[in-house]
């Protein structure tokens, strides 16, 4: 008869295993949150990690087999848990291979609104002054299709884009042509607040598939609070505006941001219900914005976060309170980190991701030729600060702005792999560099992170969604459809 | 019912004493032979005339039915089977050994489930093993699947190669799915390999070099933990080389199953395994959890191994959900439909090869019963408290 060994004879002892690198914080008493290098999560307690730090773990204890299969540990022979780590890591980083796949073209600085946290609009109607000119654009549209992306997206900004209808739809001709010969793809979006929607803007937008992003801030009095106009009327229009759009070009063709605002953070039930009301697939709850009107009139503190906080939970709860309710419904940011914790899709979005995504994520050209590094470095330029200014269409090719200094230092400098508290911070892996914003808030490109109101935002969102991920299987199911999985 | 695929001739006349081991087809009376390895079928009296009227010089008498002996002047080679092998029919591929007069039947044509047992040899010595490996050397089975490819039909749709270890002499068997390719282009071709080999660059890259449109590995994963799978396969270090060799597949764009079969070891902990295929293999092609076949070393280990199905019918159904979640293209073999949660019904596939698959009494008053895998009547079989006729 043949003969078999038992299972004691097939585990490693202590001195043939060896630690994975992972990171970890203290959650409680005598518990610990553990990410392995991808960022999967574990819970351990005191006990338990410190035995797997000591690698006093053997098969057999429960604990050996949770560090395995978490990547913790390895065999000191084996090759395979570092060859997945390894390939999973390529997975979620695979986003760098898309070398700015967005370019923004602001062809006007015109608006006929006068947002007072719009640090760069301008309420003129000279347009020489303050709109892209046609050798403007025809040199950005050369940069752009210089980048190595195999499909780019060319969103229009301004000011108020619509202003300057008659450039989109030269640079939408012009783009098209060269994606023929340059074999591209190319998406276009039209970032507007809409107020100058027609039927002919939107045939043309029909005709040409091009997108629609606006904003909508929340209930009437908020928005037009928020976005004064002649007449007071934006958010009418607005509202009006996406219903047009859905109408004219599908409910997926159009989409709405929302700026929050002070006077946002009490409200989020009702601006998530303005959306409800519109159809819209989901709401994006933003972060207050450290550029323009917060930064200047001094609003912008770090005791937000805490409100903020308390603003994305509760809105986060009756998203999901809707969802069980029967209409599906996202919050978008969330949809993003969950995506990044539970899959190893690449995930490029700009505040997650590091390297950062300014210059090798999306360039912007603006209406006077200067190209900047993000839309947020093109508002700090406007008060005066050129830090993410990388050079001039008339001067600069692609290369030379991606492999600019400011911007090679701007992204070395900023990597969360490799800085101080992020680098063994235990959500690194689902995080981003964010220089623009640590530049305008701390005047650092990395930051000084414990006091990093971006920092304590992560944590805040990550330990929240963790936290209904764990005690919710019905919050759970929603929230993992998010991910995709 | 079982069939019989391997077993004795009665006789076997007219054959030289080299080579030793023939290929035979068998063919209809009525159709002319166009191989050297093609003998006529013969049932009957009337098959025999017509063998003669049709030129046929070997024959391939089946059971006892001729009315007259047959006279050996008649045909130049003539091998008799005893009856209980009628299932025997014309297409069917066979492998003999003159001197002993032993045979297995290589490919029925009638068959969906065709498989070549490639080797006995194996690195792994798993503990379910259905076809316990021996240290022989049976290098001969690989001239006579290359001897058998030419005479399959083209239009087969699958074959599979399973051992022991198809990749112990892997350039050998290299050569075979060369042939496959060239041969039987339009056939899907499956291997069942405890994917060791293909932790070695160089055979991976061989794999790769066949270019083969249609070919994929099946590799069983046990569990998420090293040990835990050494064990199941009695090889220590094998789980680390397996998962290995699943990486460097898919790096090279190749076709990877990962199997996990079902036992007191694995079924327990199939949920736990699921969640970290999803994790860290979602690009696999395929997933199939399987129900275990009572015999082989199933038998001889069936104290450790044996667990109702219906015991761990919540973790197989949380595992298969985990799987299809990320979009994972996932089956479950082997398991009847009374045992299964019904929200993975969707998932579970008639995989019971046709000659070791039955039905039990209560079956008959199963409305399932036609999409339902059944059981296998092979081995000593083991029946699930949970079957229960579906009304
Ligand atoms: S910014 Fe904060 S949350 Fe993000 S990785 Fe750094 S320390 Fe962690
Ligand atoms: S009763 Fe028989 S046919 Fe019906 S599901 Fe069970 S095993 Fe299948």
């Amino acid at each position: 008869m043949a003969r078999f060994a038992n299972v004691e004879a097939f585990g490693s002892p202590s001195g043939e295993l060896t630690l994975l690198p992972f990171n970890f914080e203290r959650t409680g008493n005598a518990q610990f949150l553990v990410s392995n290098m991808v960022g999967d999560f574990i819970r351990l307690t005191e006990d338990e990690i410190n035995n797997v730090i000591d690698l006093k773990l053997k098969p057999g204890d429960g604990l050996y087999e949770r560090a395995y299969a978490a990547h913790l540990i390895t065999g000191t022979q084996q090759k395979a848990q570092q060859q997945l780590l390894a390939l999973r890591l390529r997975s979620r980083m695979s986003f760098l291979r898309e070398m700015t796949p967005l370019h923004m073209f602001v062809v006007t600085l015109r608006c006929e609104h006068s947002c007072p946290y719009c640090q760069v609009s301008r309420q003129s109607t000279d347009r020489s002054r303050f709109d892209m000119s046609e050798t403007t654009a025809q040199r950005a549209l050369d940069i752009a299709f210089e980048s190595k992306s195999s499909r780019i997206k060319i969103e229009f900004q301004g000011g108020e884009p619509l202003l300057n209808f008659g450039l989109i739809q030269k640079i939408v001709q012009a783009a098209n042509t060269k994606s023929t010969t340059r074999g591209k793809q190319v998406d276009f979006v039209i970032a507007t607040n809409l107020a100058l929607l027609n039927t002919s803007i939107l045939e043309y937008c029909k005709a040409n598939g091009v997108l629609l992003s606006t904003s909508l801030d929340g209930p009437l009095d908020l928005h037009n609070k928020n976005r004064p106009r002649p007449g007071g009327n934006s958010y009418e229009l607005a509202t009006s505006g996406i219903r047009r759009a859905q109408e004219a070009l599908g409910k997926d063709r159009v989409g709405a941001l929302m700026t929050t605002t002070e006077a946002s953070l009490d409200r989020v039930d009702e601006i998530i219900d303005e959306y409800l009301k519109l159809g819209l697939e989901g709401i994006f709850l933003r972060p207050l914005s450290p550029f323009g009107f917060a930064i200047k009139t001094k609003q912008y503190q770090r005791y937000d976060t805490k409100r903020w906080l308390r603003f994305f939970e509760q809105g986060l709860r009756r998203i999901l309170d809707i969802n069980h309710k029967g209409t599906p419904f996202r919050e978008f940011y969330s949809a993003l980190v969950l995506t990044r914790m539970l899959t190893d899709k690449p995930i490029g979005y700009v505040d997650l991701r590091s390297p950062a995504g300014i210059g090798i994520g999306a360039l912007v050209y603006n209406y006077d030729g200067s190209v900047y590094a993000s839309d947020e470095g093109r508002m700090l330029a406007e008060t005066g600060d050129n830090a993410f200014r990388l050079g001039h269409v008339d001067t600069h090719d692609y290369r030379s702005l991606v492999l600019s200094d400011t911007l090679i230092e701007a992204i070395s400098a900023s990597l969360t792999q490799c800085a101080p508290e992020c680098s063994d911070c235990v959500f690194e892996s689902h995080c981003g560099a964010n220089p623009v914003h640590h530049h305008a808030t701390q005047g650092d490109m990395l930051g000084i992170k414990p006091l990093s109101d971006f920092c304590e935002r992560q944590k805040g969102t990550m330990r929240l969604l963790l936290e209904i991920l764990e005690s919710s299987p019905k919050d759970a199911a929603i929230l993992r459809q998010w991910a995709g999985i | 019912m079982t069939l019989p695929l391997f077993g004795i001739a009665d006789s076997c006349e007219g054959f030289a004493r080299e080579p030793s081991r023939i290929v035979v087809r068998l063919k209809s009376p009525d159709t002319e032979p166009c191989d050297d390895s093609d003998f006529s079928l013969v049932k009957s009296t009337v098959d025999l005339i017509r063998s003669i009227e049709g030129k046929h010089h070997s024959i391939f008498v089946v059971g006892d039915s001729l009315d007259t002996p047959v006279s050996p002047s008649l045909f130049n080679r003539v091998i008799s089977l005893p009856a209980k092998f009628d299932y025997l029919d014309t297409g069917d591929i066979l492998g003999i050994h003159i001197p002993t007069k032993k045979f297995r039947t290589l490919f029925r044509r009638s068959s969906r489930h065709n498989s070549f047992l490639v080797t006995e040899r194996c690195n792994n010595y798993c503990l379910m093993c259905s076809q316990p490996p021996k240290d022989i050397d049976d290098n001969w089975i690989l001239s006579e699947i290359k001897r058998s490819l030419p005479l399959i039909p083209k239009s087969t749709p699958t074959l599979t190669f399973t051992g022991g270890e198809p990749l112990s002499d892997w350039t050998d068997f290299i050569g075979v799915i060369a042939d496959c390719r060239d041969l039987l282009p339009n056939t899907a071709i499956q291997v069942l390999t405890n994917g060791r080999a293909f932790a070695n660059s160089t055979i991976v890259d061989a794999w790769k070099a066949i270019g083969h449109r249609s070919l994929i590995a099946a590799i069983p994963v046990y569990a998420a933990v090293d040990y835990l799978h050494d064990y199941v396969v009695q090889a220590k270090g094998a789980f680390d080389e397996t998962i290995l060799g699943i990486l460097k597949l898919k790096d090279r764009g190749q076709r990877v199953e990962v199997r996990v079969v079902l036992h007191a070891h694995t079924a327990p902990i199939i949920a736990e395994t699921s969640r970290w295929i999803a994790r860290n293999l979602p690009f696999v092609d395929h997933v199939a959890l399987m129900g275990m076949e009572n015999t082989g070393f199933a038998l001889a280990n069936e104290k450790s191994l044996w667990i109702d199905p219906i015991d761990y019918r919540e973790s197989l159904c949380e595992g298969v959900q985990t799987l299809a979640a990320i979009g994972m293209n996932v089956s479950v073999y082997n398991l009847p439909l009374c045992v299964l949660e019904r929200s993975i019904w969707p998932y579970a596939v008639q995989s019971i090869s046709d000659w070791k698959n039955g039905y039990v009494e209560e079956c008959t008053k199963c409305i399932e019963r036609s999409r339902c895998s059944g059981l296998f009547t092979s081995g000593r079989p083991r029946q699930s408290r949970g079957i229960s006729a579906i009304r």
